[in-house]
């Protein structure tokens, strides 16, 4: 056989090497890459379209209405991150668990049978690309929407907190991207795992509101998408218990507990 | 070089692999055979390191398969048709493995060339047959040019041409000095491919010697014989300590006694023999023999109450002929 290309090759640092392949599972599925772009092309474009809906009927909307637009004018973000929230997270979930139903997971192991640098490599491949769409989707939303409002509201980047909400959008749908990942690595099976998803991020969220009490509050907010949706926020409502940049490290260590144990449990058990 | 000491492994209260120990030696093709459910899978699975063992441990050139860098490098195992994502082409499956080991690009070419998968390299593995998908493993198996190979029914869901093709291949990579571990089912198979056997039954050794050897010592040579004296003779060779059968009016199947002594006994008695065939027995033979009182799955016509007597007894066994 030929010995003398595999064997006369330098081998680069195993970072590297894995970060390489990693981005070629991702890269190469196609369907991956089509419900990015997908992705991407209707979230802006829901975005536009609440906005632009929503000023054509300014002169009737209520006092109500015009008011919490006037109070956060970063909150027509709210419609692009809503729509792009859950796909990401399934994306996420997918990328690990689709693994295990394709029988890839194997061929990962044989390849890295330390597995967790295989985990934090897939890891931060995903992160790396979904703050890529996520930042696209939240610049594009941002300028667009800008020239929407502005004979109404006149917002711009270097408003306090503005700049720090619309990054903060693509920052979010990373971190929510990765929590999949984390739970689809514990939980394995696809359709368990996508269940769990949107428990934790629409469900539990809408509930934990609902708690009566101190308790109830402080439940809520420190659940991973009500704390980590205030980076998304230009101006900070009253009563938050925490602030923009708090409720995002909340929603990180939430997420870097899964991917903890995601890898723990890659270790522990048999594929 | 593998060797497996004391290796065990338990799934809930079934020892799927028990207290197993044996060492497979380069240069040889040595097939591992079992009935279905004796535990080939699961052993291959531990000494891989994709499953943990409950004790023992399995070494490939004297390290754990988890403390291998770059291990593809050193093993190569193909496990089962498919482990690729349906939506990626061959290529690209085989460059990301690649990647991971420091391989270079042209690697991925010379594999794909080697098993004969040129023209659909660029497709979706998907939408691959099942001989194609087995080739894509075994091209898998050989991207970087491992010194040990473990091949977990290789020849499944090839053509005839495609078996041929295994077989050669793995008689040549053996004869490179490698070591070839190859677990297949298909006994006939192995008695054409593999100079050394390693044979268990429920999680257990059960063999683990030459090929010829496994099948003289398991299975009874028989001799044919064809004479106008069958009644004659039949009397000579019983008195002689051999079992006698009589297939037809002058046909006799003989167990026990060599063909050189029947022959004798005849040329003494001056009876005509017209002929005198050895047979030797079959692997498969051997192997239904030994395995008899071993087997997982037999072929119960009865469903028996729970906890009762999986008694196998000398029932011929249903091999399954799809998966193992």
């Amino acid at each position: 056989m030929t010995t003398a290309t595999v064997a006369s090759t330098a081998v680069r640092p195993r970072a590297g090497r894995l970060l390489r392949a990693e981005w070629t599972k991702i890269s190469s599925v196609r369907s991956t890459a089509w419900s990015l772009a997908i992705l991407v092309v209707t979230a802006i474009g829901f975005d536009i379209l609440i906005t632009a809906l929503t000023m054509a009927s300014w002169q009737t909307a209520s006092a109500a209405q015009k008011a919490s637009y006037l109070a956060d004018p970063t909150g027509f973000l709210g419609p692009a991150l809503g729509l792009a929230q859950i796909p990401l997270c399934i994306l996420g979930v997918m990328l690990i668990t689709s693994e295990y139903s394709t029988g890839t997971i194997r061929a990962s192991v044989l390849a890295v049978p330390r597995r967790t640098p295989m985990l934090a490599a897939k890891a931060a491949v995903f992160a790396a690309v979904t703050f890529v769409v996520g930042e696209v989707v939240a610049f594009a939303s941002f300028l667009i929407g800008q020239q929407i409002i502005r004979h109404h509201i006149p917002v711009s980047l270097s408003d306090p907190g503005v700049l720090r909400a619309v990054v903060g959008t693509g920052l979010f749908i990373t971190v929510l991207g990765l929590l999949g990942l984390g739970i689809g690595g514990v939980i394995r099976h696809t359709g368990a795992a996508i269940t769990v998803v949107v428990g934790v991020v629409v469900v539990l969220s809408n509930l934990a509101r609902a708690l009566p009490g101190t308790v109830g509050t402080h439940v809520a907010a420190y659940l991973p998408t009500n704390a980590g949706v205030l980076i998304t926020q230009a101006h900070r409502e009253s009563g938050n218990l925490l602030g923009p940049w708090q409720g995002f490290g909340v929603a990180c260590a939430w997420t870097a507990v899964l991917l903890g144990a995601a890898g723990y449990l890659l270790n522990r058990r048999d594929v | 070089m593998i060797e497996v000491r004391n290796l065990s492994k338990r799934y809930g209260a079934k020892l799927a692999v028990d207290d197993l120990s044996f060492t497979v030696t380069p240069g040889r093709v040595t097939g591992f055979l079992g009935p279905n459910g004796a535990g080939k899978t699961t052993t291959m699975r531990l000494v891989l390191g994709l499953a943990r063992p409950d004790g023992g441990e399995a070494v490939i050139g004297g390290r754990r398969y988890r403390d291998l860098v770059l291990p593809l490098r050193m093993v190569g195992a193909l496990l089962e048709a498919k482990a690729v994502h349906g939506g990626r082409s061959a290529v690209r499956h085989l460059m990301w493995l690649a990647e991971t080991q420091g391989l270079p690009r042209r690697r991925v070419g010379e594999v794909i060339s080697l098993v004969g998968l040129d023209e659909v390299a660029a497709r979706r593995a998907g939408g691959f047959s099942l001989g194609m998908g087995q080739r894509l493993g075994i091209a898998a198996a050989l991207l970087g040019d491992p010194k040990v190979l473990l091949l977990d029914e290789p020849v499944n869901g090839l053509d005839p041409e495609g078996i041929v093709w295994i077989r050669n291949l793995m008689k040549r990579l053996a004869a490179e000095g490698r070591t070839v571990f190859v677990s297949s089912h298909l006994m006939n198979e192995m008695a054409v491919t593999a100079d050394h056997l390693i044979v268990i039954g429920r999680g257990r050794l059960l063999a683990d010697c030459s090929t010829a050897e496994f099948i003289d010592r398991h299975s009874h040579a028989q001799v044919l014989v064809r004479t106008p004296d069958a009644d004659r003779l039949a009397e000579l060779v019983s008195a002689e300590g051999g079992q006698v059968e009589r297939s037809g009016a002058d046909t006799l199947t003989v167990t026990g006694i060599a063909a050189q002594r029947i022959a004798e006994l005849s040329a003494w008695s001056r009876l005509v023999v017209y002929e005198l065939t050895p047979q030797r027995g079959s692997l498969e033979q051997a192997f239904m023999e030994m395995t008899a009182g071993s087997l997982e799955y037999g072929s119960h016509s009865s469903a028996g109450g729970a906890g009762t007597d999986r008694g196998p007894a000398a029932r011929a066994p249903e091999y399954d002929r799809s998966a193992s």
